[in-house]
């Protein structure tokens, strides 16, 4: 910059004596001609001598006046520049110095290394996976992570569930909570000293793994390898992973609603929106869920346990029959959807929201057929949409059934290029292509990108699980296909007064659960009598309380559901892999002692 | 006696410990255990150490990961009478590294790093060993 003002300088300098100059030159040139045209007739040899010696002598004058101008000029300029510059380099130099007071060298390291040799875009649960599986497999390896988030890598579940179980007032900050061992852990993966900071990456002696927070990737040059961040850095990378993950879906009802209904709107997906929403259930009088899977089920028994003590109104709305009714077959759907209220909600099945409009200080929620809600505060639990803004810019293809970027078996989009969690609709050997967007999946998925990343070539193959706790009567394991547009077998033990869920918990190892106050509910579960060892019909409302659930495509299992039983996610695993057609599933689900705790 | 009932498309069935007591007839497939994409355990089929093992949690990949590979390397192949007393070197310098990181390696644990070197460590899945890694900070 400073380049380009001095030469405008010196550009205008050098115009300026060129001006009177040139008009002086401008003259003569034209009293010669004119001279020459006037001249045609023949004069006096020696007036016209007399005239050139004039015009001669005034052309040579004026010829040494633009000269010396000229020459001062530049010496002028000369001098001028030298001032310029050096009193440039003692301001640029004071501000440098303070900057630079920590490190010793005179040439500071670039706050953001220009080329990494593995870089991973996305600061989730998949790419924290990714890094540490790079680690492992290559010695030395540095690592960049480029994360939209402020935050370091956590985990998500706790947000919808732990988080809201634990005793601490001030979860909020410190975001501890209580594993199914007792012990206790934060949602972050590592604390901060774990990670190299950015700009020493590229020189800390056995590598590591570095994390830019809150700068997202904006642009990707798969050509050139390179990637464009939203601040104009540009980083250049030998192997990428993109895990850019998902952002929640709104409701096309409340986008059109305005603002004033967006302020009292959460879209619950990251540390913040726990935080607010946390705060929110402590200030308003009623909040509704839309949505009834996963997320909105949890949130939903979440704030109905609080609802209990601080006297706030909990409502569940979705368009299912039943919560999770996309995924667990009718009749344990509607069973879970009794439980789900017994937890303090008001579950509003079959419920289609037409318009959300703003009525006093409170929000007015219509439904299509008519039924009214009145409420203070929504959390829209309602799906999520794969990040793939950067598919354009890397012309990389995004799968039209499933969302995400399109990946092979091993993961990867193009030669440098793996995309794993979320965002990633990979195929899968056993199962087919498909998109799957909970927890482990990301662990698994994130830990085998790393592992090609490194060299592995391998298929996605180890078959990741996923879990969900609704309230002490309902807690499951699942693995697989399981969609309840799948014909279904489930194998349930007939339930004695002895089965209470609270020793199911204590027995879970494979799972982060939710401690939960299960002595004061048992006695609340309807329990069939069974003194007798004489079976008996089971009528409407039996309790599904432990059993296990096949979904079945083509005779062949593809889903598992673990009901209330814990530990026996490597046979459900191993079923799954085999494929196999069995004939009496009844004798598949003996294989999972579903009697025993 | 097994109650089962139809609902459309899905089956229910009831059943007590009585009829779960007959061995299942159901037939597995056998597992081949060098099918390399299989998930491996702590050691591979060829004897080498698998860093990635979940059950590793962060050892391996951390800022100490280097003097932790070399230290546990050293033992795995120790042919000492006492398995890893020629690796005390490597050891030190691990531990050396592991108190320039508190938090991440909290002193009390020391013990139980020795201690998880000297016998082979089952696979246990990955939120189980994501957990044991990661101590309270009491």
């Amino acid at each position: 910059m400073l380049c380009c003002r001095l030469a405008a300088l010196g550009a205008r300098r050098r115009l300026r004596p060129l001006g009177p100059a040139a008009v002086l030159q401008c003259h003569h040139l034209r009293y010669p001609s004119r001279s020459l045209m006037s001249s045609g007739v023949p004069g006096k040899a020696g007036s016209n001598l007399l005239f050139y010696l004039i015009v001669g002598g005034t052309v040579t004058g004026a010829g040494a006046y633009v000269y010396k101008t000229l020459r001062e000029n530049k010496e002028r300029f000369t001098s001028r520049v030298t001032t310029i510059t050096a009193r440039s380099q003692e301001n640029a130099s004071s501000p440098s110095g303070a900057a630079s007071r920590g490190s010793a060298a005179p040439e500071a390291h670039p706050e953001v290394p220009s080329h990494v040799p593995f870089l991973l875009i996305g600061g989730g649960t998949a790419a924290f996976a990714a890094a540490r599986s790079i680690r492992a497999r290559d010695p030395g390896a540095r690592v960049l992570i480029v994360s939209e988030d402020p935050a370091l890598p956590y985990m998500r579940p706790p947000l919808s569930k732990e988080l809201w179980f634990s005793d601490d007032p001030n979860v909020t900050e410190t975001l501890r909570f209580k594993q199914w061992n007792g012990k206790e852990r934060s949602i972050y993966f590592q604390p901060p000293s774990f990670y190299v900071p950015a700009r020493d990456l590229p020189f800390v002696e056995n590598g590591g793994v570095a994390v830019l927070c809150g700068k997202k990737v904006v642009h990707m040059d798969v050509r050139g390898n390179m990637v464009k961040l939203s601040d104009g850095t540009q980083i250049s990378y030998d192997k990428c992973l993109i895990a850019t993950g998902g952002s929640p879906r709104n409701l096309p009802a409340i986008e059109r609603a305005g603002k004033d209904v967006q302020q009292r709107l959460t879209l619950f997906r990251k540390v913040e929106d726990f935080k607010s929403l946390e705060k929110i259930s402590r200030q308003v009088k009623s909040i509704t869920v839309i949505g009834g899977g996963f997320l909105g089920s949890e949130l939903a028994c979440a704030l109905g346990r609080r609802a209990r003590t601080r006297g706030l109104e909990v409502i569940q709305l979705f368009p299912e029959n039943g919560n999770m009714g996309k995924v667990l077959p009718e009749y344990l759907s509607n069973w879970t959807t009794e439980k789900v209220r017994r937890e303090g909600v008001n579950v509003m099945p079959n419920a289609v929201v037409k318009s959300v409009s703003v009525s006093g200080n409170r929000l007015m929620i219509k439904l299509k057929d008519g039924r009214k809600v009145e409420t203070d505060h929504i959390v829209a639990a309602v799906g999520l949409e794969p990040n793939v803004e950067l598919a354009k810019s890397a012309g990389l293809e995004v799968d039209s059934d499933f969302g995400g970027f399109r990946v092979n078996a091993e993961l990867q989009a193009r030669s440098n290029i793996w995309v794993a969690g979320d965002a990633a609709c990979f195929y899968d050997i056993k199962l087919g292509r498909r998109r799957v967007e909970h927890h482990d999946h990301a662990v698994v998925s994130g830990r085998l990108a790393g592992e090609n990343m490194t060299g592995a070539a391998k298929p996605y193959w180890h078959q990741s699980m996923f879990w969900s706790d609704l309230g002490p009567d309902v807690g499951y394991e699942a693995i697989g296909l399981v969609d309840s547009t799948l014909p279904t077998v489930g194998v349930f033990a007939k339930a004695t007064a002895k089965d209470t869920p609270k020793s199911a918990t204590e027995q879970s190892g494979t799972g982060i659960r939710s401690e939960s106050e299960t002595e004061a509910e048992a006695s609340e579960v309807p329990t069939s009598p069974s003194a007798s060892p004489m079976p008996h019909v089971p009528k409407q409302g039996e309790d599904y309380g432990k059993g296990v659930v096949f979904y079945l495509r083509d005779k062949v299992v593809v889903g598992i559901v673990l009901w209330n039983i814990f530990n026996r996610m490597p046979i459900a695993r191993k079923i799954i892999k085999d494929g196999e057609e069995h004939a009496d599933l009844n004798e598949v689900a003996k294989l999972f002692n579903i009697h025993e705790d | 006696m097994s109650y089962c009932r139809q609902e459309g498309k899905d089956k229910i069935i009831f059943v007590t410990k009585e009829d779960h007591e007959t061995p299942s007839s159901a037939e597995l497939v056998a597992d081949d255990p060098d099918d390399p994409y299989e998930e491996q355990g702590l050691i591979l089929p060829n004897g080498d150490i698998n860093w990635n093992c979940p059950c590793l949690g962060g050892m391996a990949s951390g800022p100490c990961g280097e003097q932790f590979k070399s230290a546990f390397s050293c033992f795995h192949y120790s042919t000492e009478e006492i398995k890893g007393s020629d690796c005390v070197d490597q050891f030190r310098a691990m531990q050396e590294c592991m108190q320039k990181y508190p938090d991440l390696y909290p002193q009390e644990d020391e013990n139980e790093e020795k201690e998880k070197s000297s016998k082979d460590l089952e696979d246990t899945p990955v939120e189980a060993s994501v957990a044991k890694e990661e101590k309270g900070s009491s």
